[in-house]
C-alpha cells in the first residue's frame, strides 16, 4: 500500500477514527522505535481540498454540533437507565483520571529520565529472579491498575525483561499499601482476608512472570510506536511521552469504562443471588463479575464486603482477579502491548488467579 | 488525530476535570478526598496540552528547519500538521483511540449526569453486611433529634438490635425510592471510591411516612427506632424500619453520598 493509498483510505472515513485494533496490525518496524524512515526527505505534502480538513477541523465541527444539539441529546439520556449508565461511565473516568495521569507521568519519567543502566543494576540479572523482585516492588506503587499499564510498557521499552515488567504490572495494583488497608477496613472482622489477598496476588504475579519466561514469546508484545524520545531534548521528550500515553491509554480506558458502565446497568444484582448457594458456581460467578465490573482495586474490597451472600473464598477470588484482569485493563493492555498479547495473557492470568485464590482461600479462610 | 487536535482534546479534558473538581460537581461521581488529586491531574493535562500546542507551534513557525528536523529524526514526534502527511504510517494509527477521550469531556461539560438515584437503588441490594458489624456502638451524638447517617441508623438497628437507639429521636437525610411492595423507602447511596461501586442503604418507613412524593425527592425524616425488619428481595439482606414522626422535603445536599 502506498502512502497515497493510505491517505485515501484514511480520508474516506474521518469520523471512524476509533480503530483501536490498529496498533496490533502495525508492522513490527513501528514498535522498535529505531526503525524510522531512512533519513530521506518526506514525500511532498499534498494540498488538495481534502487535506485541508484535518482532525482539528473535524474536532471543531463535532464540538459545535454537540453544543447546538445539546438539548435533544440531554433529552435522549433522560431515561433512568441511560442516565445511570452516564453517571457510572463519567465517574469511572473521573476516578481513574488522577491515577492514569500520575501513572503516565511516572512512566514518562522512567522513559526519559531514568537511564537504561539503572534497571540492569536494580533488578537481578537472571529473569527468573527478577520476576519475584519486580512483583514485590509493586508494594511501593500506591495506585490502581490504570496507572500500572503504561508504567509496565515503559519498563519493557527501557530494557526490563518482559516477564519482570508483567509481574510488576499484575502485582502493583493488588498488593500496594492503600489497597491492603482498604481491604482491612472493608473486612474488619476478617483480617485473614488481607493476608489472603496479599499472598494470593503476589503468588499469581510471580507464577505469571515465570510462565511468561517459559511460554511467552516476545513477538506477541507489540508496543505502539511511541515518539522516538532519544533524539529530543528532555523536556520535549517528556511531554511527547505524556501526550502520547494519555491519548493512548486514556482512549482504551474510555472503552473499558463504557463496558463497565454497561455491565453495571445491565446485570442486576438479583441474578447473583441464585448463584451464591453453590460453592463452585459462586466462585466462578464472582471471578467473572470481577472481570466485568472493572472496579478500581482500591474500591473492590468494599464491594466484595457487600456481597455478603457469597463465601469468603469466592470473595477472595473476586479480590485477586479484579485488579489483574478486567474489561478496562484488557482493553488498555490490548492497546499498550498489542492484541495478540492481551488475548493470551488475560485468560491465562484469569485462570491462574482463580486457581491460586481458591488454594489460598482453602488454606487461610 | 494530529498533534494539534490531541492538544485540544487534552486541553478540554484537563479543563473539564478542573472545572468539575473546583465546583462541587465531582461529588456526584467520586469521594471528596479525591479533589486535590483531581485538580493536580487536571492541571497536568492542561500543561501537557499547552506543551503539545507550543511545541507544535514552534515547529510550524520555523518551517524550513523543521523539514530538516523531520529528515534527521524520522517521523517520530512530528506527525506533521495534518493527518494527510502519512509518509510512513505507524505514528498515526494509534492515537486514533484518543478520539474517545472526547466522550468523558462531553459527559462532564455537556451532560453532567446527576448523582446515582432511585434507579440504582432498585438495581442493587441494601449494602448492610455482617462484616461491617462492630461489637459495640458508641452512644448517639447529642441533640434531639440526633443527626445520624442512614448507614449508621441501619447498622445500629440491625446489628445492635436498636439498643443504642432506644428512646432517642433521630434525624435521617436521604431520598425517596419505591420499595419492593410499592411503599416509599428512604435510601442513601454509600460510596467507597466512585459511583461504580455505589451501594444503596435502604430504610423502611413506618408511622406517618411521607406519601405521594416522587422517587428521588430528598427528605429529612425524624423518628424513632422500630423493631420491624423487612427483607430486600434483591439480596435477601435485612432492611430496618424507622417509625417516622415528621418529615420535610429538602434540597439535595451537597454530598449526596455517604
Amino acid at each position: 500500500m502506498t502512502a497515497a493509498d493510505r491517505t485515501a483510505t484514511r480520508r474516506t472515513r474521518p469520523g471512524d477514527d476509533i480503530d483501536w485494533a490498529a496498533p496490533a496490525d502495525d508492522d513490527l518496524s513501528g514498535s522498535g522505535g529505531a526503525a524510522g524512515p531512512p533519513g530521506g526527505p518526506r514525500p511532498p505534502r499534498r494540498r488538495l481540498f481534502g487535506d485541508r480538513i484535518g482532525s482539528v477541523e473535524v474536532l471543531a465541527f463535532l464540538l459545535i454540533g454537540l453544543v447546538i444539539f445539546r438539548e435533544p441529546l440531554a433529552n435522549l439520556i433522560s431515561d433512568p437507565r441511560l442516565q445511570t449508565w452516564t453517571t457510572v461511565f463519567v465517574s469511572v473516568m473521573v476516578q481513574a483520571m488522577p491515577f492514569l495521569v500520575f501513572g503516565v507521568v511516572l512512566s514518562a519519567v522512567i522513559a526519559v529520565f531514568v537511564p537504561r543502566s539503572f534497571w540492569a543494576k536494580a533488578l537481578p540479572k537472571h529473569p527468573a529472579l527478577a520476576v519475584p523482585v519486580a512483583s514485590a516492588a509493586g508494594v511501593v506503587l500506591p495506585g490502581c491498575e490504570c496507572g500500572s499499564v503504561p508504567i509496565a510498557g515503559s519498563l519493557i521499552r527501557r530494557g526490563v525483561a518482559p516477564a519482570a515488567a508483567l509481574a510488576f504490572l499484575l502485582a502493583a495494583p493488588a498488593i500496594n499499601p492503600i489497597v491492603l488497608v482498604a481491604t482491612a477496613v472493608a473486612f474488619p472482622n476478617n483480617p485473614e482476608m488481607v493476608v489472603g489477598r496479599g499472598v494470593a496476588s503476589l503468588l499469581v504475579a510471580v507464577v505469571m512472570g515465570w510462565l511468561w519466561l517459559r511460554l511467552g514469546r516476545t513477538d506477541w508484545i507489540r508496543l505502539p510506536h511511541r515518539p522516538d524520545l532519544d533524539d529530543l531534548s528532555r523536556a520535549r521528550a517528556f511531554w511527547a511521552a505524556v501526550r502520547h500515553d494519555i491519548m493512548h491509554a486514556g482512549g482504551f480506558l474510555v472503552i473499558g469504562a463504557m463496558a463497565a458502565a454497561s455491565i453495571n446497568v445491565l446485570v442486576p444484582e438479583r441474578w447473583l443471588q441464585t448463584l451464591a448457594d453453590n460453592p463452585v458456581l459462586s466462585i466462578l460467578a464472582l471471578a467473572v463479575l470481577a472481570v466485568l465490573l472493572s472496579i478500581c482495586s482500591e474500591a473492590d474490597a468494599f464491594v466484595a464486603a457487600s456481597l455478603s451472600q457469597f463465601s469468603l473464598t469466592s470473595r477472595l477470588v473476586f479480590l485477586v482477579v479484579g485488579p489483574m484482569v478486567d474489561l478496562k485493563l484488557v482493553s488498555m493492555q490490548a492497546g499498550t502491548f498489542g492484541r495478540r498479547f492481551a488475548y493470551r495473557f488475560a485468560p491465562a492470568t484469569f485462570l491462574i488467579a482463580v486457581v491460586v485464590a481458591v488454594a489460598v482461600g482453602t488454606v487461610l479462610l | 488525530m494530529n498533534k494539534q487536535a490531541q492538544g485540544v482534546v487534552l486541553l478540554l479534558l484537563g479543563g473539564a476535570v478542573v472545572r468539575a473538581s473546583v465546583t462541587d460537581m465531582y461529588l456526584r461521581y467520586v469521594k471528596e478526598a479525591l479533589q486535590p488529586f483531581l485538580i493536580v491531574a487536571g492541571l497536568l493535562l492542561i500543561a501537557a496540552a499547552v506543551m503539545t500546542l507550543w511545541h507544535d507551534l514552534r515547529r510550524r513557525s520555523s518551517p524550513a528547519p523543521a523539514v530538516g528536523v523531520h529528515a534527521g529524526h524520522g517521523h517520530a514526534v512530528d506527525d506533521g500538521p495534518g493527518d494527510a502527511d502519512d509518509g510512513h504510517g505507524h505514528a498515526h494509527h494509534e492515537p486514533r483511540v484518543g478520539w474517545l477521550l472526547i466522550l468523558p469531556v462531553l459527559g462532564l461539560l455537556l451532560v453532567a449526569p446527576p448523582a446515582l438515584g432511585s434507579y440504582a437503588v432498585a438495581q442493587a441490594g441494601t449494602a448492610l453486611s455482617s462484616e461491617q458489624a462492630s461489637s459495640d456502638y458508641p452512644p448517639l451524638p447529642d441533640g434531639d433529634p440526633a443527626e445520624i447517617s442512614v448507614l449508621d441508623y441501619a447498622s445500629r438497628a440491625i446489628f445492635d438490635e436498636g439498643r443504642s437507639l432506644d428512646g432517642r429521636n433521630v434525624r435521617l437525610t436521604g431520598f425517596v425510592t419505591d420499595g419492593p411492595d410499592g411503599e416509599p423507602m428512604l435510601a442513601r447511596i454509600v460510596l467507597s471510591c466512585c459511583a461504580a461501586d455505589g451501594r444503596p442503604i435502604k430504610v423502611g418507613m413506618d408511622g406517618s411516612a411521607p406519601t405521594g412524593l416522587p422517587a428521588d425527592t430528598w427528605i429529612e425524616v425524624v423518628g424513632r427506632y422500630s423493631d420491624r425488619i423487612g427483607t430486600d428481595p434483591v439480596n435477601g439482606a435485612s432492611i430496618p424500619y424507622l417509625a417516622v414522626e415528621s418529615w420535610q422535603q429538602i434540597d439535595a445536599p451537597r454530598q449526596q453520598y455517604e
